[in-house]
């Protein structure tokens, strides 16, 4: 069955009213961003996400965590979507978590994270284009440990984090998944330059310079060589999770646009009794409900841990992006000129949209790699 | 749990038993499907076979009751069985418009009367129904329907024309909307049972673009109606017509489905074109993403969960995928699929198709009326 089930819906109406009372775009994003706070996101509300045992949604019960699914971060991360709320929610405590989950780095970060102390960061991408396969960071042994030297772009949160799993090469050539070995690595180690940079949305993520970074052995995460199995878990939860946020962004710019076309009057009359605008409002509608039911469904498959699970990622990951980016751009064109003002908040969802569509992957990534995994 | 379990070991212990391997080869053309009535003729003994142990147990009809020889099945057996069938390739035993639309009206509008008469011949593909719906002057402003139905005490007397009345040529019994008062548009319309072979009935077949004729025009002319052949309150009928419109809609979405066929990628053959790849790839996005939205429709509507202008997004959304699919089948073919009568396309089969799906988002209600159903019902736009 697709639908919810009782405690999943207890659990999403938490998150709706939590998110809709604490995690406004004027408490929470315009806040940090107009003060120009280095993090983007407020610790406060961090430590909230902790209280309501948010921080260890995917961390084991016996880790301390509530030790859910795929499922309920969707559902939590749906209502992140639609207030706009900065947090390492989806980093630390959705993609980090599931990477952590099992492995001995995990017992040594867990306990920060479920407190809502610790902020964990993911260090994958090292162009402009999300590409895993690619990490080209090499990994070298050196005495008990390894040497690290390469670059990173794009890691959320990265100046923020007290840790950072780096995905680097140990084996095996650029383009292969066999050799790649995820490392946990302090975010002041030394040897590690780390740019904070702000993007267009106000949220933080760092470019990181790694110059000969020396590591423990114990810094693995998981196996040596076989670091693709953690990344893998963090990159099918950062995808359905960010599917899921999109898909709540979406809803909350429809939903803003659709009030707009109620209040606001031109030639005396509601501009939503335009058939113009009332059939591409319908249209909208209908993209972001099929996406909607992408992101669940992929969800429902990672947790049932079925063989279609990593299709039906790609699959909404796509149909959310493509959905949100319509989602954005009608709201800011049915808006008129407000919707091109700073003060109006519908520009807003149009920067986040576009940060969080290429956050794991674009659409087109998706399409592509939904026909690579077909075989055409 | 354990229940649900079982009734699936059994139910696909009993369909490797009684499908027949036939039964089990994906539909290959119009010809394969069974639509029952009486006058069809089964294309083997597999088919027929296949229909009569299928309905002997109510399955053409699942989670219909079993009073009126449905399934009685839960929604979640039902949705089983559907997997189960699925599973192993399993044709639909019997498609008809009695199944998808004039019996869920039925149950929910009709007569104890009406329901006995009427639901066990659908169940077991023995009478085959045709939609009495548009006219000349009505399509999209279908209430502006003018078919008259005159109370002539014990009977009506209908006079009057449909058009792109579906298989009309080969139905049975109409299920026909006729303005029974002229006092009001939505006011003044009763829904209509009656044979086709009733006196004064006639119809004619369309040529369409594709070259076939699925639909036909059908006149009547002082035809003879017993007045308990009236489904719902007379001068009511527009309440039954939207009713059973949702249903038709529901049944139309299923198009964006595409049969359940594999990805579009995987099934035009090599793809050596990078722009058309990646527009497949698109598609193939969208349609997997539909059908988990489909999925999640009918367990939504089986749970009661569905908002009742659902159905509108769902016709409007697969229609539109269906005709994007034939596009793109089309244009991976290249000047392949332009044949028009070769046996190399079994006469023209994928243009034919192509051009069939244009009337996708205009049968059932165009997608200009679905999108306008969607911001009045839904988004509760003004003045939609």
């Amino acid at each position: 069955m697709t639908l919810l089930t009782d405690d999943q819906r207890q659990l999403h109406d938490m998150a709706k009213s939590f998110l809709a009372e604490e995690g406004t775009i004027k408490q929470q994003l315009r806040h940090w961003r107009d003060t120009g706070c280095k993090d983007g996101f407020g610790h406060g509300l961090w430590k909230q996400f902790a209280e309501l045992g948010l921080t260890g949604i995917a961390i084991p019960e016996d880790k301390g965590g509530l030790g859910l699914g795929a499922t309920e971060a969707a559902l939590v991360l749906e209502e992140v979507g639609r207030n706009l709320t900065p947090s390492p929610f989806l980093t630390t405590a959705v993609a980090t978590a599931r990477a952590l989950g099992g492995t001995a780095q995990g017992d040594r970060w867990f306990p920060g994270i479920v407190a809502g102390e610790t902020v964990a960061a993911l260090a994958v991408d090292e162009g402009k284009h999300h590409r895993p396969e690619t990490v080209a960071t090499a990994a070298t042994r050196s005495g008990n440990g390894f040497t690290l030297s390469g670059s990173k772009q794009f890691v959320v949160h990265g100046a923020s984090a007290d840790v950072i799993l780096v995905a680097a090469r140990t084996g095996g050539s650029t383009g292969e998944r066999e050799g790649l070995t995820l490392f946990a690595v302090e975010r002041d180690a030394k040897g590690m330059e780390v740019e904070n940079v702000t993007l267009a949305d106000a949220s933080k993520a760092a470019r990181l310079t790694l110059e000969k970074v020396e590591v423990d052995a114990d810094a693995v995460v998981g196996e040596v060589d076989n670091g693709w199995a953690p990344l893998s878990r963090a990159l099918a939860a950062g995808r359905a999770g960010s599917a899921a946020e999109l898909v709540g962004l979406a809803s909350g710019a429809a939903d803003m646009t659709t009030e707009y076309l109620k209040a606001r009057k031109q030639f005396g009359k509601l501009i939503g009794e335009f058939q113009v605008l009332q059939h591409r409002s319908a249209h909208l509608f209908s993209e972001i409900e099929i996406a909607r039911a992408a992101a669940y469904k992929a969800a429902e498959l990672i947790d049932r841990g079925d063989e279609r699970a990593e299709l039906m990622t790609h699959v909404a990951k796509a149909k959310a992006g493509r959905s949100a980016a319509l989602a954005v751009q009608e709201g800011v064109q049915m808006h008129g000129g407000i919707g091109m003002t700073d003060e109006h908040d519908i520009g807003l969802y149009m920067k986040r949209q576009a940060v969080l569509d290429r956050l794991f992957g674009d659409w087109r990534y998706h399409a592509g790699e939904v026909a690579r995994i077909a075989g055409y | 749990m354990a229940d649900l379990d079982q009734f699936r070991t059994e139910t696909r212990a009993w369909l490797e038993a009684n499908c027949p391997p036939e039964m089990r080869q994906p539909v290959k053309s119009e010809d394969d499907v069974c639509w029952g009535g009486r006058n069809f003729e089964f294309q083997s003994e597999a088919q027929k076979r296949w229909l009569q142990v299928m309905a002997e147990r109510g399955w053409t009809t699942p989670d219909w009751p079993r009073e009126v020889g449905g399934g009685g099945l839960l929604p979640a057996e039902a949705k089983i069985l559907k997997e189960e069938m699925r599973r192993i390739g399993a044709r639909n035993p019997l498609n008809s418009f009695g199944i998808s639309m004039l019996g869920p009206a039925l149950l929910k509008y009709g007569t104890e009367e009406q329901k006995q008469r009427f639901l066990p011949p659908i169940v077991r593909g023995e009478i085959r129904w045709c939609q009495g719906y548009s006219e000349p002057g009505a399509g999209s402003d279908l209430a502006g329907l003018q078919t008259r139905a005159e109370d002539m005490g014990d009977h009506y007397l209908v006079n009057g024309q449909k058009v792109w009345t579906s298989y009309a040529d080969q139905a049975d019994w109409i299920f026909c909307l006729v303005r029974t008062s002229t006092e009001s548009k939505h006011g003044g319309i009763s829904f209509l049972l009656f044979d086709m072979e009733s006196p004064g009935v006639s119809t004619k077949p369309i040529l369409l673009i594709s070259g076939y004729s699925p639909f036909c025009e059908t006149f009547m002319d002082d035809v003879k109606v017993p007045k308990d052949q009236v489904v719902g309150e007379v001068n009511k009928g527009w309440d039954v017509a939207k009713y059973l419109l949702g249903h038709e809609r529901e049944m139309i979405s299923g198009m964006g489905l595409g049969g359940g066929a594999a990805l579009l990628g995987k099934s035009v053959g090599d793809i050596d074109d990078p722009a058309l790849r990646a527009e497949i790839a698109a598609f193939d996005v969208d349609a997997l993403a539909f059908a988990a939205m489909s999925e999640r429709f009918i367990d939504q509507l089986k749970a009661g969960e569905a908002h009742p202008a659902m159905p509108s997004m769902m016709k409007y959304s697969g229609t539109e995928l269906n005709k994007r699919r034939h596009e793109l089948v089309m244009a991976a073919g290249g000047s392949d699929t332009l044949e028009w009568d070769s046996e190399r396309t079994r006469k023209g089969k994928p243009a034919r198709e192509w051009l069939r799906t244009k009337a996708n988002s205009i049968e059932g209600g165009t997608s200009e009326i679905q999108l306008g159903i969607i911001a009045k019902h839904i988004l509760r736009l003004p003045g939609a």
